[in-house]
């Protein structure tokens, strides 16, 4: 199960990476191979404020309806809708091209909420 | 009487195999005081028996009252290839189509059926049914909330009383606004109406032809409603939609209604038929069981349940709603009744209830102190005032053999004198003669 | 096959209307009309019955096929009671009679047999009234939960769980999330009954009510049902019985004798009226005394000099969960089906599903994993992890199935046990139906060990193989519209 070593995780399986102020947020490999196929993604509209660990929109597999829930706080300024059209990408690549949102965050010290990389390791492994 | 075909041989080598000695081993982990404290339950009996004994019950009914009454529930003729079809066993004694190999005939009736609807109300996606039109506007309801996440419903007085009373009951744990607008002169009171509709609001409830059988435009209320993002839900009675002018031409976000009168007989309540179809943008918000349209590993067209993952067992406790059983018969029923009709033949139907009703309101007309209600354009269905009581008309008229229609002074504060008559093409011009100079007989006497 | 949308020619005609006897010709405004083409067929009656026989025929029924769907019970349904909603003074009978003056009179017959109908699930149950209203069980559940509710309210407490087993079927969470609750899942225990120690920690003076079946979805009796019920009564959250299952239990234990407050029952699981490829079905609800007064509008009432009548006067009622008395035209057919079989009959239902179950459950048990091995009640919970390890799941031991002639049982049923095989061979099975199950079973688990790969084209004897689910909710295609 891929991990990637810069971003941070939540215990719903939402990645983000942090660049600036900026954070891009998506969902991890595990929740997509959980899920199964993927033939449905809502995502919420640009300019949308999130609170951390708030529902930011939904991912639907055949199988599974799952609620994704935002790793930060902060103002969607930018919305994947490649990944809207196609949900396949989910699937083929969940850190790259399958990223959800951008959001401004409101707050850096947030990020010690969230797990790193070896935490989200062991974490999967005892599921 | 019983089914089990076990024979003691056949027992006792089940048994063995299990490694316990009786059946009643098998029961062991219900302890004593667990155990049923009664099981008084008559002795079972033959066909023959039960069959008298429901006979008997079945002959305490009336058979031959003339019905008048409809509020709702009509009584149509239903053609005898509808019951034929749906008494064969692959149909009756099937189950839900979860396994698509095994279900192909349920599955593309099913999308036949979401087809049907569509086409009938001009929307773009049906659900495979709800238990019946009451519930069906409830979880309309619960759409609109889910669509714009507001909590204010208005609802017109004008819908089916019984609707009314339901959504009162299944609201009544939610922490939601319902406004209902009374009526003015049978009709929708529009200048109430919009005043109401704010951004607060999530749906408007309107009903076509409404309870008092009279129909209308509602595009403009429409119009309005979707300038403050309101979502317009209406409530429709099917067969009239061969004739009147249906949601999606009106621009209707939801159209639900109860299907009884597709070939489903009345049968004291019940089991109806709730459809639903609306918009292609809210097709993911809407509940029940949703047949889609696929190919198979061969590239054969192929039909499955679709959309599932907003369902009750895969969402639980995050579903759209709890449904698990639809109505898969009923909605068997009303595919056949309408593709027997056929596209003239449902204009026609609605051309003779339309024709029946306006002949029986002529002939009412004739009688002195009866008010014929004209103010409005009506379907099958129309209010008369009469010189006393409705209810005491009722029962008069019972003795005559008639059903003479709805009493509306039970639910409606000042329509103590007001009687709801429907006419269906059931009805023939004698029953319609007879039933006025019944009336008349009575209103003079 | 093609969609009866495609099939006829302009001008044809299914059935005839009767002529118009009355000399009216009547018209609607202009504005009101309908311009839009209706879209329906134009098709012959003959077209109509070849269409819809020949879709039969793609269909697997209980009629033809062995049924074994945990938590179903797709019994045999006798054809007797198929005709019974029929008879003459039932079917056409109008629901609004006897809300008229004097029209009471007119539908004795139906509110005697619901009456009637009512006392038998009383004494079947162990409760002490009934609701017919509730219109599926889905819809029975919800109704309880409101019933819950309504209790809750009138005595002032603040409730705001309600405890459900992991086990639970998917309708028991989302029935208590209608009716306002939060859902609370208690873990089962190794042996598959509800852990009782969880179920102690999270039992609170915030608990509404604790949903159960009884056996659970794994077939398992939870002997220590009794205090369970007690437990929750001293926190006074209220006991709700899911009856999917009362297959297993008929005249061997009450839910209300074992302290259940609300009970609801599915008439098309237990009571063998048709499942109609998914409905309709019936609901009804029971309720201990304590209850009653929240019952749902109206309730039928025998007078002192015999006749019944509908009593409307329920202050406490938590109003209208149906448009009228429930599903009349299935409550006949269980009705019925209560009456043929009687005392005897119904008794006999319980031992010979009990014995089906464990007969099978027992023949199983060397070839697929068995989760919990004990005696089990109507239904056995299989496994197929050792199958998975070579690559070959429940879905692809179904498939097999299909292709047998056999309906595969349910799967990934209940969520607590893996690639989940539930059976429920019902009690109208003979020996060598289920043999022939068990021998196709059998053959399964060992092509799962000679060639797993054979799986994959299965079934092949269907009109249709392994249809794109995703490609369906993907590009959702939902109805026929002509080019």
């Amino acid at each position: 199960m891929e991990v990637r070593e810069e971003l941070f995780y939540t215990k719903e399986h939402e990645w983000v990476k942090v660049e600036g102020n900026k954070g891009t947020i998506g969902i991890t490999e595990y929740a997509t191979h959980t899920l199964g196929d993927i033939t449905f993604v809502e995502l919420p509209s640009i300019e949308t404020k999130l609170s951390q660990f708030t529902r930011l929109g939904t991912v639907e597999s055949v199988k599974a309806a799952s609620d994704i829930f935002s790793p930060v706080s902060g103002k969607v300024i930018s919305v994947n809708e490649k990944v809207v059209q196609n949900p396949e990408i989910l699937n083929s690549s969940p850190y790259d091209d399958g990223w959800l949102v951008v959001v401004e965050m409101d707050s850096l010290e947030e990020i010690k909420n969230l797990m790193t990389v070896q935490q989200y390791r062991e974490y999967i492994k005892n599921l | 009487m019983n089914y089990t075909p076990h024979t003691e041989e056949e027992i006792k080598e089940m048994l063995a195999e299990i490694g316990v000695k009786s059946i009643d081993e098998l029961f062991a982990d219900i302890s004593e005081d667990l155990r049923a404290r009664s099981f008084n339950i008559p002795h079972g009996r033959s066909e023959p028996e039960v069959v008298n004994h429901l006979r008997y019950l079945a002959s305490r009914n009336s058979t031959s009252l003339v019905y008048f009454i409809g509020a709702g529930f009509y009584q149509h003729y239903i053609p005898s290839v509808v019951d034929s079809i749906t008494s064969l066993p692959e149909f009756y004694t099937a189950y839900t189509p979860y396994q698509p190999e095994a279900s192909q005939g349920w599955l593309q009736a099913m999308y036949e059926y979401q087809t049907a609807i569509c086409n009938l109300t001009d929307m773009d996606v049906a659900n495979a049914s709800l238990y019946d039109g009451g519930t069906a506007l409830y979880e309309a309801c619960m759409m609109t909330i889910r669509i714009n996440g507001r909590k204010k419903i208005v609802v017109d007085e004008g819908i089916n009383l019984i609707y009314w009373n339901m959504i009162q009951c299944y609201i009544s744990n939610l922490s939601l606004e319902v406004v209902k607008i009374p009526v003015k002169n049978f009709g929708i009171d529009r200048e109430r109406f919009f005043q109401q509709m704010d951004e607060k609001t999530s749906a408007v409830v309107l009903q076509n032809p409404n309870f008092f059988g009279c129909i209308d435009d509602y595009s403009d209320i429409v119009e309005y409603a979707h300038k403050k993002g309101i979502i317009v839900i209406e409530s429709v009675y099917p067969l009239s939609l061969g004739l009147i002018k249906t949601p999606g031409e009106m621009g209707v976000d939801i159209a639900v209604g109860e299907g009884q009168s597709l070939g489903i007989p009345l049968s004291f309540g019940g089991p109806y038929l709730g459809f639903m179809a609306t918009r292609k943008e809210f097709v993911r918000k809407m509940p029940g069981r949703i047949i889609g349209k696929t190919v198979d590993k061969k590239g054969r067209d192929s039909y499955v349940m679709t959309l599932q993952a907003r369902e009750q067992h895969i969402r639980r406790e995050k579903a759209t709603s709890n449904i698990c059983s639809n109505e898969a018969l009923c909605a068997l029923r009303a595919l056949v009744y309408l593709s027997l009709l056929g596209k003239e033949g449902l204009k026609e139907i609605a051309q003779l209830n339309l024709d029946k009703a306006e002949f029986t309101r002529q002939q009412l007309e004739k009688i002195p102190y009866l008010q014929v209600f004209r103010d409005r354009p009506t379907f099958n269905e129309f209010p008369v005032i009469l010189p006393e009581s409705a209810d005491v008309v009722v029962n008069k008229m019972i003795e005559k053999g008639f059903a003479a229609g709805f009493p509306l002074g039970r639910y409606y504060k000042g329509m103590n004198r007001c009687l709801l008559i429907a006419v269906t093409e059931q009805r023939t011009k004698e029953e319609i003669v007879k039933f006025a100079e019944s009336m008349e007989a009575v209103l003079c006497s | 096959m093609q969609l009866i949308f495609e099939k006829g020619r302009e001008g044809r005609r299914g059935f005839k209307i009767q002529r118009s006897d009355v000399p009216v010709k009547a018209t609607i405004p202009e504005n009101m009309k309908r311009k839009t083409d209706n879209g329906l067929p134009e098709v012959s009656e003959l077209d109509v019955v070849r269409h819809f026989t020949t879709l039969a025929n793609r269909n697997f029924c209980v009629d033809t096929h062995f049924y074994p769907l945990g938590s179903c019970t797709m019994k045999y349904n006798p054809k007797f009671i198929e005709g019974v909603s029929k008879i003459e003074g039932f079917e056409d009978l109008h629901p609004l009679l006897p809300q008229l003056s004097g029209g009471g009179i007119l539908t004795q017959g139906a509110l005697e047999l619901l009456y009637h109908m009512e006392q038998l699930l009383c004494e079947i149950t162990g409760m002490d009234a009934f609701t017919m209203q509730p219109l599926a069980g889905a819809h029975g559940e919800l109704t309880g939960t409101m019933l819950i509710a309504a209790y809750h309210r009138a005595k002032g407490n603040k409730k705001k769980y309600i405890l459900v087993p992991d086990s639970s079927h998917g309708t028991n969470p989302a029935s208590a999330a209608i009716a306002g609750y939060e859902v609370i899942v208690i873990p089962s225990d190794k042996t598959g009954v509800m852990d009782i120690d969880e179920y102690k920690t999270h039992l609170n003076k915030e608990v509404a009510g604790v949903m159960l079946t009884c056996p659970n979805t794994l077939g398992i009796f939870n002997p220590r049902i009794k205090e369970i019920c007690d437990l929750a009564h001293s926190v006074d959250a209220l006991m709700y019985y899911d009856g999917a299952n009362l297959n297993a239990i008929l005249g061997k234990l009450r839910p209300g004798d074992v302290g259940f407050d609300i009970v609801h029952l599915n008439l098309h699981k237990t009571f063998a009226t048709p499942h109609g490829g998914g409905g309709p079905g019936a609901g009804p609800v029971g309720v201990k005394e304590h209850i009653s007064r929240y019952l749902p509008i109206s309730k039928v009432v025998l007078r002192t000099d015999g006749t019944f009548f509908l009593d409307y006067n329920y202050s406490e009622s938590i109003g209208y969960i149906a448009p009228f008395y429930g599903n009349f035209g299935v409550i006949v057919k269980a009705y019925a089906y209560i009456l043929l079989l009687g005392r005897e009959g119904l008794i006999d239902v319980a031992e010979k599903a009990v014995l089906n179950a464990n007969y099978v459950r027992s023949k199983l048990k060397k070839y697929y994993k068995l989760p919990y091995n004990k005696t089990c009640m109507h239904e056995c919970v299989f496994s197929a992890e050792i199958q998975k390890k070579n690559g070959v799941s429940a879905l692809d031991i179904a498939k097999y199935l299909i292709d047998k002639g056999i309906h595969p049982p349910t799967i990934y049923f209940p969520l607590i046990v893996k690639e989940a095989l539930m059976i429920e061979p019902t009690e109208t099975e003979s020996k060598e139906t289920l043999d022939s199950f068990i021998s196709a079973m059998i053959e399964a688990a060992q092509l799962a060990e000679t060639n797993p790969e054979g799986f994959a084209d299965l079934p092949a004897n269907t009109p249709v193989s392994r249809p794109d689910e995703v490609k369906a909710a993907k590009d959702l295609n939902l109805r026929w519209r002509k080019e």
